[in-house]
This record gives structure tokens, C-alpha cells and sequence, in this order.
């Protein structure tokens, strides 16, 4: 005879399971026996039945499909033998699940077993309506299920009220049905009667607020007594567990008494008493007797306040705490983190222990400790936890690392007290795990660095220290590398020295060492090398005696299959051999960037749905060149006259040092901050630097921005005109911005002539000329008329038309002459503007326009930058 | 809701026993199950027997050769859940007399009858051994 036929015994097949070897032999031994199963199936064969169910049940748990045998289980569940229905029953709750339309079908079984007259069977059928039932099930049987739960016998009830659960889970609209039921369930005897109404309580306490209310005024007191009873109770063979009677019914019902008293004074005084004789008799030296301290401890702290109880309740929590035993330990954290809302004054007196388990060696222990140090760091101890913090870095695993650097840096930037202290712990995080450092942090830390001008000297010099030992962190590397390139000079003149400092004697060419090895190391990415270009670039005007020899690094990339790096280079390189007389200019010390600003940033996130820009690349005339899509709204930080909801942040640092290239994060800075900030009006301003001895105009050097063309950076062009790829209208500008660089013959005042107009905006849609005035005897103020012409065939409604300009300039708009603008040229809109520039003949008009309109009722925004103004207005 | 799987799985990392209170397809049980064995069985003794995945906290307790691996809501007693597998390796105990690993897989089916009288729909039932043990001793005489 086959040993697979259906007549195999259970224990048969699993031991032929059990003899193969590898998978593919037990994929065929299940294969057979599947199939053997499934041909009894289709022969209908009765008497092994339920033994071909229970090997479905074992192919089942190991991961092999077995739909087939679904309607096995239904016969078997029709059938009439109390064993078959068993096996049929687990099958059912085994293979099936409340999604398929099968379970449909046994519906009218189940009914006819929930009427019964065997308790068993009826319990059968109890148990698989409370695993398994989907809705309508629930909704046809919950009438028989409410009856069962007076029923006479303690097992069908404590069944009943499981399977309530989940019909009021399934079905919240009969929860009312069982409100009257439950309460007569709660003054049972039955252990196992007693903690499933419980539980059939708390559910329904929290699918409906009627049902709260009910149980908290009526069964409060006696729910109290219950427990009182049990903890008062002698010992019950039964239920004891370690010494206490039933555990598990005293941690349900300290649950439940939980869900009653919270946000209720009335029911939280009631039980107070209770509450407390469990805190404090109950033996923890037993896990049992651990198991309902904690839920007690929970209970209290989640009730009404009650000071006594709550000091109580920290006070387990520390015994927890130096528990050896890990769980315990586990556990106290977990609550120590919920009571620190509650009282944190208490907390701070477990740190140090706290503390000790961020060392643990155990994972979970770790990491809840970790997040409990994180809430419990304050101004005053704040300087003793982080030197705890990252000495432990050092010897933390690596998949701890991560987190670890991410709480610290979070600390530090958060509560630190001054400036020095914070630079210091930075580096040493960053000399640690510097890899696990995210963009914003090194990005904040060049914030602070630029802000903290006393600090200059200090901070690079112990950047140098730091590079000297470790280079294999990027982040550490890249914020060196931007500071030797800033501060290069302070590092080789030791200027600002403090009094912690060891002095340390750093040439101009160890300087350049030390940027050369970070471009050649092979570990270095695009971003680091990119830096250490510019910082090249920096340090060849500081120091001009390594020019030479920096001009040679640079060169060495301008052959490099890497687009960035190949642009830099010989953009550098131009820089350096033809125009020496800007580059001082160029590479002057950046601005200090506004911190203030730059922490707003990165707080808000609110898109700014008015921007149709996107991505943001901020030049600098430090050089940095962004050659990707994006336009330089942000340059002219125009706020004044715009309302505008601040940007989105975090990546305005970023585009600061214009050194993160990759795509994938443009979307993360996409909206243009037009919140105000004097940031670009620094930039601006240095072209009134008395060192400079040419009118640098910058607002020439920003490529005008047309949002929907790419801008080049200016800057681009100034080294390789062959490269430009401006648009046409700013070709113009470039020229003359190569010639602008030589001192400007001063221009003789023209009052009252006249001067050309220009077409200030243009987009496929609407045209905006502007032309001039001036009053003479008045050359300041310049009246500008601005004409509006619509180049679609749509009409614009709601023509609205807005300016800003830069602080040194003053800007007032006359009403417009109307606000509906004719499709196609047929008509215009025109608006005056006075314009009175503070800096005459230092620095030209710029100006930034918002237009929005509605166009079929759909609202349209369009905006941009005038670059264009005519020289001397 | 409380409970949501419970599973015995032997130290090559086979499972003996599996029981789901939450639905989940063939795919995503064999997942769920490797990963969490992977997880529990590196850990050593002193390690704490809790585990964080994903949304919710797995407890488990090694008996011999078998893991009883529990997976809970995170607002669930962890203590508590450690003495219910405490409680349900008694039961089992008393039932088979000296169980191991052999008697749950050939006798599965009662094994799932223990677990079945004592948790259902994810919440703790019963938790006396005798009320638990006496169903199944009767259907025993019977057959």
C-alpha cells in the first residue's frame, strides 16, 4: 500500500517529514500528501476525514498553501460527532480567516451549535464565532450570544463574554446591548467569569463613552471590593501563582480600574486605598508579584493626582531600577519615561542609574535608556550628561551609534550654554562618529562657527588638531575643510588665541597639506572634494605664496569624469591665472550667516504654496556654483513689501556652501524663502566694502531669474564665457559684468534725461514693460509706469500686481488702472511706481515681482526679478 | 488587541506551533516569523526577554529546546504576559507529563485545544490549569 494514501496517521507523516534531509525532499513528501488529501477529498471519504484535516493543519503551519481543504472543515463542523466538529472547528479558525466568503457558509452551523444541548459543543461554537467572526456574522449571532451570557454553566458565560468582545469590536452599534449584561458578569465568583467580564468591560468602556459613564458611577465600589477580596484571599489551590492568587485577574482588574479613573476624580478617590495596599504589600520577589507592581504603578500614574500614591509609585520604580534582573529593569524604564511628565523632579534623582543603563549591555535596555536621558536633560545638567554621553560613543557598537549621535548632537544643540562649549562637543562627536552625523547638524555647526567671530582662530586651529588624528570621518573632514579655506589665515597666525589653547605653529603649506589630502584620499565623496576646491580656491588669496602650487591641485581635476568637480576646477583655474584682481574679491570672508533665520528655517516646514520656484541655489560670490536647475529667488531676500509665509528650511546652509549636489534632496528645499532676512543684503553690501576699489554690482552678478529657466550662476561665466548657458536675456549682463570689474568711470549725472524702458518681465503669458522718469533736482526718486500685456487668448481677472525691494530702496505703488487684462494685446494695465534708491550710484534698481491673476477661475501666480534696470537710475 | 501571536519555535529556528489572533497571509507569517526568530535566538540568557519590532513588543521565554515567542500591543504587561507562558508551559506540563518538544508536534492538534481554552481573540480566558485540563480529559475518555 502506498505510506502516502490518505490512511496515514498523523504522526506518520510528521516523522516522514522529519527524515528529509533537505527542503526539496519535504517539498515532495508535502507535495504527495497534498495530494493524497485531495483526492480523498473529491472521493468524499468519511472516515479520515478529520485525520487528513489535522495533516492540512501541520502542512498548514509549516508554510504551504492549503485552501483546498476548506470546505473539509465546513462538513466536518456539520457533522454530528463531537470529535469531527472539533477538528473541524480548529481547522476552521486555523485556515480560515474572517475575509473569505467561505466562512459565510458556516454561519447556520454555528447557530445551530450555539443551540445545542451539549455545553461542549456550544462552547465549540463560541470559541470559533469569538476568533474568527467577520460583521454580518456578528450582527446574525450576537442575539444568541447576549443569551449565552446568562447562561447557566461558568465556562459558556466566560465564552460568551469573549466572543461579546469581539462583536462590539466588529459591530460598535450593539455595544449597548450588552451594557446590562456585563455588569451582572462583573459580581461573578468564576475566576475565569470574573476576568473576562472584566475584559468585556474594558472594551466596551473604551468603544463608547455611555458605557464609561455607567460603569464608572455604578461599579466602581464594587469592582473595589472585588479586588480588595482577592488580595485579601487565602490561598487558592487553583489559581495561585507563586503565591498570589490568580496575577492575571489582579493585573486585569488594576486595568480596568485604570481606564474608569482616568480624568475622574470620584472614581480615582475610591480607589486609592486599594491602590495603595497593592503597591505595598504585594511580594516582589517574584515575577508574579513584579508583574502586578507594574501595572499598579501604571494604574496610579495615570489617575487623578494624588501625591501620596505618586511618590509611592516613583519609589517602586527605583527599586525596579536596581533590580538585576534585566526585565525589571526594562520595565522601569518604560514607566520612569511616563512618569517624567508627571513628575520630573523625582526622575532626576535616578539618573545616575539611568545612566548606567545606557551602557547596559542588553539592546532594549540601551535604547529606552537612551530616550529616557534624552527627556531628562536640562539647563543645569546638561554639561555632565553629554561628557557621559560621548565618552560612551567611543565604545558603543556601531548599529547603536546612530541613534547615539543623532540624541547627542540633539542635546547639545538644544541646551548648550555658550558657544565654545558647543563647538568643542561637536568635534568631538564628529571626531567620533562623524559617518553618522546627519547634513542639518554639520550644517547648524558651520552656522554657529560663522556666528562665534571670537572663536574663529580657535575653531580652526582645533580642526586642524582634530584632522591630524582622525580623517576618516566625512562630516569632521568637510567642516575642516570649510574652516581652513574661511579662516586659514588665523590658523597660520595664530590670531585669537585663548587661554586653553596650546600654541601650535601650522605653515601656509601644511594648511594646503592638509585640504590636498582631503581631495586625494579615495574615501572622500563628491562633497567632501567639492569643498576642498573652493577652500583651495579660498586659500590661494590668503595665501599667495602657495598659489603655485594650488593652482597645480586644481588643475589635476580639470580632466575629472565628474561634472562638479571638472566645472570647479577649471572655472578655479580661470580664476587663478586671469583674474587675480577679483579673486580677493571673490573669496572674501563670507558673511555671518543669521542664525536666527536659519534656525526659523529649518523649524518651519510650511510649504510655501506661493513659490513657483523650485530648488534654491544661493551664490555666493564665494564661487560656488550650482550648476543644476535653480533659479535665485533667494539671493534678493526681498521681504519687505512681499508677504510671504516663511520656507521650508533646512537646506538654506546647505545652499549656502552650495556643496550638496545631489538631486534627490531638491525637493527637501524647494521653496524660496522670502521671509525677511538681512542675509542677502549682506552680500549685497559687499559691494560697498571700502576694501573693494571697484563697484562690484551684484545684483549684475545674479543671472536674472526667469523661474522656469535654469539659471546659471553668474559666477560661471566670469571664469569660462564658453560655458555660459544663460538665457539670452541675461547674455547681456554677463558681458558687462566682466567689464564692470574694472573701476567704473563715474558716470555724469543725468538728471532728466531720458532713459530707455525695459521689458522688466516676460513670460509666455504676460509682458510687463517699464518705463522711466525722473524728476530733476531729484535723482534719487525714479517714477517708473509699468504697462501689463496679456499674451494669451485668456482673459486675467483679479489682475493683481506686487513689488519688493531691497532695504536700501523705497518703493510706492500707485493703484493700478484696473484689474481685468484683455486676451491677446487688446488692452492694458498700467500702474505707477515711485522708486527712490538711498544709494544712488552705488548700487542700480532691483526689484522682484509677484503677479497673480485668475485665468477661468483658476488662480495663477507668476513671479521674478528685475535685473535689468538701467545703470545709473 | 492584546495578544497577537503566539509561537513555539525549536532553536534551528522550525516553528512547532502557530497560532495567529490577527490576520496575516502565508507570505507575511513566514517573514514575520523568520525575522523574529532571527532576532530572539541571538540574544544570550542576560539579555531581557523583550524584544521591540516594529509596532508592537515581542516577549519570549526559552524552555529546553523550544522558544515561546508572544507578540503583544506595546500597552501591554510585559511581566504579566511572561507568567502566562509560565503558566501555559505548566498546563502543558500536566497534561502530557514531562512535555518536550516531540509531544506538541505529534500531539499539535491538542496542544492548539490547551491554547484554544485558555486564550481567545487575544485576551487571557483562563487560567486555571484544572478548568483548562478538564475539556480535553473528557474528550480524551470519550475517544
Amino acid at each position: 500500500m502506498n505510506p502516502f494514501s490518505s490512511g496515514t496517521r498523523l504522526r506518520d507523516m510528521i516523522r516522514a517529514i522529519r527524515a528529509c534531509k533537505t527542503a526539496a525532499e519535504e517539498r515532495a513528501v508535502v507535495r504527495k500528501e497534498c495530494a493524497a488529501i485531495r483526492a480523498a477529498i473529491n472521493e468524499n471519504d468519511q472516515d479520515y476525514r478529520h485525520r487528513n484535516l489535522a495533516k492540512l493543519m501541520f502542512i498548514h503551519m509549516l508554510g504551504y498553501p492549503t485552501h483546498f481543504g476548506q470546505m473539509e472543515c465546513l462538513k466536518l463542523i456539520a457533522s454530528p460527532g463531537f470529535p469531527e466538529k472539533r477538528i473541524g472547528y480548529l481547522g476552521l479558525m486555523l485556515l480560515l480567516d474572517e475575509r473569505q466568503e467561505v466562512l459565510m457558509l458556516v454561519t447556520n452551523s454555528v447557530k445551530q451549535d450555539l443551540n445545542h444541548t451539549n455545553q461542549y459543543i456550544v462552547g465549540l461554537a463560541l470559541c470559533a464565532l469569538g476568533n474568527i467572526c467577520s460583521a454580518e456574522m456578528a450582527r446574525d449571532l450576537a442575539p444568541e450570544v447576549e443569551r449565552l451570557l446568562q447562561f447557566r454553566d461558568p465556562n459558556i458565560r466566560k465564552k460568551a463574554a469573549l466572543c461579546s468582545i469581539r462583536i462590539i469590536k466588529k459591530v460598535p452599534d450593539l455595544a449597548e446591548n450588552f451594557i446590562n449584561p456585563v455588569a451582572a458578569l462583573l459580581k461573578e465568583k468564576h475566576h475565569g467569569v470574573l476576568i473576562t467580564g472584566i475584559q468585556l468591560c474594558t472594551d466596551l468602556c473604551k468603544v463608547s463613552s455611555e458605557a464609561l459613564e455607567y460603569f464608572r458611577k455604578k461599579c466602581t465600589d464594587g469592582l473595589v471590593r472585588t479586588l480588595r477580596d482577592l488580595v485579601n484571599s487565602p490561598y487558592a489551590p487553583e489559581y495561585d501563582i507563586a503565591g498570589i492568587t490568580d496575577p492575571f485577574l489582579h493585573i486585569r482588574l488594576l486595568k480596568l480600574l485604570r481606564v474608569l479613573g482616568q480624568g475622574d476624580a470620584d472614581a480615582s478617590d475610591a480607589m486609592n486605598d486599594i491602590l495603595a495596599q497593592v503597591a505595598t504589600k504585594t511580594e516582589s520577589n517574584k515575577n508574579a508579584g513584579n508583574a502586578i507592581l507594574y501595572e499598579c504603578v501604571e494604574t496610579i500614574m495615570s489617575i487623578e493626582d494624588n501625591g501620596g500614591l505618586r511618590v509611592l509609585a516613583i519609589n517602586i520604580l527605583g527599586r525596579f531600577l536596581s533590580n538585576r534582573d534585566n526585565n525589571i529593569r526594562y520595565v522601569a524604564l518604560n514607566m520612569l519615561m511616563r512618569a517624567i511628565t508627571v513628575d520630573a523632579q523625582a526622575v532626576q534623582r535616578h539618573r545616575a542609574t539611568i545612566l548606567e543603563c545606557v551602557k547596559d549591555s542588553d539592546a532594549s535596555i540601551r535604547k529606552r535608556a537612551l530616550e529616557l536621558v534624552y527627556l531628562l536633560v536640562n539647563e543645569s545638567n546638561v554639561k555632565p550628561l553629554t561628557k557621559e554621553l560621548v565618552d560612551y560613543l567611543e565604545v558603543s557598537d556601531q548599529d547603536f551609534k546612530g541613534d547615539l549621535t543623532a540624541k547627542i548632537c540633539s542635546i547639545i544643540e538644544k541646551f548648550s550654554p555658550e558657544k565654545i562649549w558647543y563647538i568643542d562637543q561637536m568635534l568631538k562627536v564628529l571626531t567620533e562618529a562623524g559617518n553618522f552625523v546627519k547634513d542639518e547638524v554639520w550644517h547648524a555647526l558651520v552656522v554657529v562657527i560663522s556666528n562665534a567671530s571670537d572663536l574663529h582662530g580657535y575653531t580652526v586651529r582645533a580642526l586642524f588638531r582634530a584632522l591630524q588624528t582622525t580623517a576618516e570621518q566625512e562630516s569632521l573632514v568637510r567642516v575642516a575643510v570649510w574652516c581652513i579655506g574661511e579662516y586659514g589665515d588665523l590658523l597660520v597666525n595664530n590670531a585669537g588665541m585663548l587661554n586653553v589653547e596650546d600654541p601650535i605653529t601650522v605653515t601656509e603649506s601644511d594648511a594646503v597639506d592638509v585640504v590636498e589630502s582631503a581631495i586625494k584620499r579615495h574615501t572622500s565623496d563628491l562633497t567632501t572634494k567639492s569643498m576642498a576646491l573652493i577652500a583651495l580656491l579660498k586659500l590661494s588669496s590668503r595665501f599667495p605664496s602657495c598659489s603655485g602650487r594650488i593652482k597645480d591641485i586644481v588643475v589635476q581635476h580639470k580632466g575629472s569624469l565628474v561634472l562638479e568637480l571638472q566645472q570647479r576646477s577649471l572655472e578655479f583655474n580661470s580664476i587663478i591665472e586671469k583674474h587675480q584682481n577679483i579673486r580677493s574679491a571673490l573669496v572674501e570672508r563670507m558673511p555671518v550667516l543669521d542664525e536666527a533665520s536659519f534656525g526659523g528655517r529649518r523649524a518651519s516646514s510650511l510649504p510655501n504654496t506661493v513659490s513657483t520656484s523650485n530648488g534654491t541655489a544661493v551664490k555666493l560670490p564665494n564661487g560656488v556654483a550650482k550648476p543644476s536647475a535653480a533659479p535665485l529667488v533667494d539671493l534678493l531676500d526681498l521681504s519687505d513689501d512681499v508677504p510671504a509665509p516663511s520656507s521650508s528650511g533646512g537646506d538654506f546652509l546647505q545652499d549656502l556652501l552650495g556643496v550638496d549636489l545631489a538631486p534627490a534632496t531638491q525637493s527637501g528645499t524647494s521653496q524660496a524663502p522670502k521671509a525677511g532676512t538681512d542675509v542677502l543684503l549682506d552680500l549685497l553690501s559687499i559691494g560697498s566694502n571700502p576694501a573693494q576699489d571697484n563697484s562690484v554690482s551684484t545684483p549684475d552678478i545674479l543671472s536674472s531669474a526667469q523661474d522656469h529657466k535654469p539659471a546659471i550662476a553668474s559666477l560661471d561665466v566670469l571664469a569660462a564665457p564658453s560655458l555660459t548657458q544663460a538665457s539670452s536675456s541675461t547674455a547681456s549682463n554677463m558681458m558687462d559684468l566682466l567689464d564692470g570689474f574694472a573701476p567704473a568711470p563715474p558716470k555724469p549725472a543725468n538728471n532728466g534725461t531720458a532713459y530707455p524702458s525695459i521689458v522688466a518681465f516676460e513670460s509666455s503669458s504676460l509682458r510687463l514693460t517699464f518705463n522711466f522718469s525722473k524728476q530733476p533736482g531729484n535723482p534719487q526718486t525714479t517714477m517708473i509706469s509699468g504697462t501689463f500685456t496679456n499674451l494669451s487668448s485668456n482673459v486675467f481677472t483679479d489682475f493683481v500686481f506686487q513689488a519688493a525691494v531691497p532695504k536700501f530702496l523705497q518703493l510706492h505703488l500707485d493703484p493700478a488702472s484696473g484689474n481685468s487684462l484683455p486676451a491677446s494685446g487688446n488692452g492694458t494695465i498700467t500702474q505707477s511706481l515711485k522708486v527712490t534708491n538711498s544709494q544712488h550710484g552705488k548700487k542700480p534698481l532691483v526689484m522682484r515681482l509677484r503677479i497673480a491673476y485668475k485665468v477661468d477661475g483658476k488662480d495663477v501666480l507668476e513671479e521674478g526679478q528685475i535685473n535689468n534696470f538701467p545703470r545709473d537710475l | 488587541m492584546g495578544i497577537r501571536f503566539i509561537l513555539m519555535v525549536n532553536k534551528q529556528g522550525q516553528t512547532r506551533l502557530a497560532q495567529y489572533y490577527e490576520w496575516l497571509t502565508l507570505e507575511e507569517r513566514r517573514a514575520l516569523e523568520g525575522e523574529i526568530v532571527r532576532k530572539c535566538l541571538a540574544r544570550n540568557e542576560q539579555q531581557c526577554s523583550f524584544v521591540e519590532h516594529r509596532n508592537y513588543k515581542i516577549v519570549y521565554r526559552r524552555y529546553a529546546s523550544l522558544f515561546f515567542l508572544v507578540g503583544v500591543d506595546n500597552d501591554e504587561n510585559e511581566l504579566a504576559i511572561l507568567e502566562f507562558i509560565h503558566l501555559l508551559v505548566e498546563t502543558m506540563d500536566r497534561h502530557f507529563g514531562n512535555v518536550c518538544e516531540l509531544d506538541i508536534m505529534f500531539h499539535l492538534e491538542k496542544a492548539h485545544f490547551m491554547l484554544e481554552e485558555m486564550v481567545m481573540n487575544g485576551c487571557i480566558v483562563e487560567t486555571s490549569k484544572s478548568n483548562i485540563l478538564s475539556p480535553i480529559q473528557l474528550m480524551e475518555k470519550t475517544s
